[in-house]
């Protein structure tokens, strides 16, 4: 199997995109965890003991649904596809946990029982709070803080969650897909199999993305990188609609993993202009100079930021959206919410079809938009005189 | 007397409807202006909208 050299690196770039994220895979949001902790919390303890659902109180079922909705939003040691309420089985499978305490310590998730035990590895006790893994006694104690956050000792955490596992699927099918099309180029013009879709998209990102944005010249260096970072945004966004209950690219840590890429690429491509004008701004009074300089150098900052709070934030409300609309048929539970509701669900899913391919084309977009900024030159001068029509335009 | 975080984020959803509303409205003008520049007045027309997105969530999750 021969590869082209652009493929092969666009596909590397996808897996380099993943590798980090391993490590950034459990922390979690803490921006809504902060809120969700007093929800959850009242309802928390409950866990264990399974009540027939039927005989809650509307407040009970709302704080159900609640924790139902926290609890799909965070990544977890396991997969769950659903639990029987009556007598408390869960179905799923249990994925592997790799801590760092004092050696390596790897054992099935399936020791926590979702939660609701205490697990033991070579002497070690470690229990599961709130998707956190912390270090135990034998009776499971947690001592908890101020806040509400418990004291106990956090080991380093590398297991294969949830997440990780739609990551490391995402960057494989990325890969399969990738190099297929590309062996597919070596026999004709004409693409093959999953290459006819995939085609318009990646002409899609170079002609509408990178092009316009970074310009003809430069383009073709950030292609690998605007082409990865498209497609994993999009088949993740994909897969988090499907009823498996995977939620990544609404993780806040993954989404700031990918907008540290875009920075690091804007900023180690970035051309000398760029420096020149956040560090000394042309055209301005000198104190102006001075005082722009922390701005600009804020304002490098907050793109980024921006990108990670715009996926985060667009998927994290999809999912709430979605979810809570189902919540509601089995809180009134009558002829006319059921079927009302199923339909307004449909709607809401079908329109985030479209979200997952607009957040996707949105965070390919701005990246192209800030990489283009950072490497353009001289377009001041060149906007007096001498500019063609063939130049790019750079909103 | 201390305003909830949530009158905050209500009017940060006011904020946000408006200025949506503004870019699509004169999206729709200039489309229906000159329909050949559609392609262009949408692509500029998400990134404003993408923009200003980001900033009435990062006000959502301060509220």
């Amino acid at each position: 199997m021969v590869l082209s050299g652009k493929l092969l690196k666009n596909t590397l770039t996808a897996f380099f995109a993943v590798m980090p994220s391993l490590l950034f895979a459990n922390q979690h949001a803490d921006a809504n965890h902060a809120e969700a902790e007093t929800a959850v919390h009242a309802t928390a303890e409950g866990h264990g003991e399974h009540i027939a659902v039927g005989e809650l109180t509307p407040d009970q079922k709302k704080e159900r649904n609640k924790e139902f909705i926290q609890h799909h939003l965070k990544d977890s040691y396991d997969f769950t596809l659903f639990t029987d309420e009556t007598t408390g089985e869960h179905f799923g499978f249990p994925l592997p946990v790799i801590l760092i305490d004092n050696g390596l310590k790897v054992f099935s998730s399936s020791k926590f029982h979702h939660g609701e035990e205490v697990a033991e590895v070579d002497g070690n006790y470690y229990i599961q709070h709130h998707s956190k893994i912390y270090k135990t006694d034998a009776e499971g104690t947690l001592t908890m803080g101020e806040h509400g956050h418990p004291e106990n000792a956090m080991p380093l955490d590398f297991s294969i969650t949830k997440n990780v596992v739609a990551m490391l699927f995402t960057a494989i099918l990325m890969f399969l897909l990738f190099t297929a099309m590309a062996r597919g180029y070596k026999k004709g013009p004409i693409p093959t199999g999953a290459g006819r879709v995939l085609e318009p998209l990646v002409l899609f990102v170079r002609d509408e993305v990178a092009l316009p944005n970074i310009g003809e010249k430069k383009y073709r260096k950030f292609m690998g990188y605007l082409l990865s970072v498209f497609f994993f945004i999009l088949i993740l966004n994909l897969i988090g609609l499907t009823p498996l209950g995977i939620n990544v690219t609404g993780n806040i840590a993954i989404t700031a993993c990918l907008a540290l890429f875009t920075y690091l690429v804007t900023q180690f491509s970035a051309n000398k202009e760029y420096w020149h004008h956040i560090f000394w701004m042309p055209d301005v009074p000198v104190l102006m100079k001075i005082a722009l300089i922390p701005i600009e150098i804020l304002g490098t900052l907050t793109k980024p930021f921006a990108l990670m709070i715009r996926l985060y934030a667009n998927i994290s409300a999809g999912h709430i959206v979605v979810m809570s609309l189902l919540a509601l048929i089995f809180f009134f539970k009558n002829w006319v919410a059921g079927p009302a509701f199923f339909g307004l669900t449909l709607f809401i899913s079908v329109i985030e079809v479209l979200v997952a391919f607009l957040q996707a084309f949105v965070f390919t977009m701005l990246s192209a938009l800030f990489i283009g900024m950072a490497v353009q030159d001289h377009h001041h001068e060149e906007d007096h005189d001498g500019h063609t029509e063939d130049e790019p335009i750079i909103i | 007397m201390e305003i909830p975080g949530i009158v905050g984020a209500g009017l940060v959803v006011i904020g946000a409807g408006l200025g949506l509303g503004k870019i699509g409205g004169s999206a729709m003008d200039a489309i229906a202006r000159q329909p050949e520049a559609a392609g262009k007045i949408q692509t500029a027309m998400i990134i404003i909208a993408a923009l200003l997105e980001g900033v009435a969530f990062a006000a959502l999750f301060a509220a």
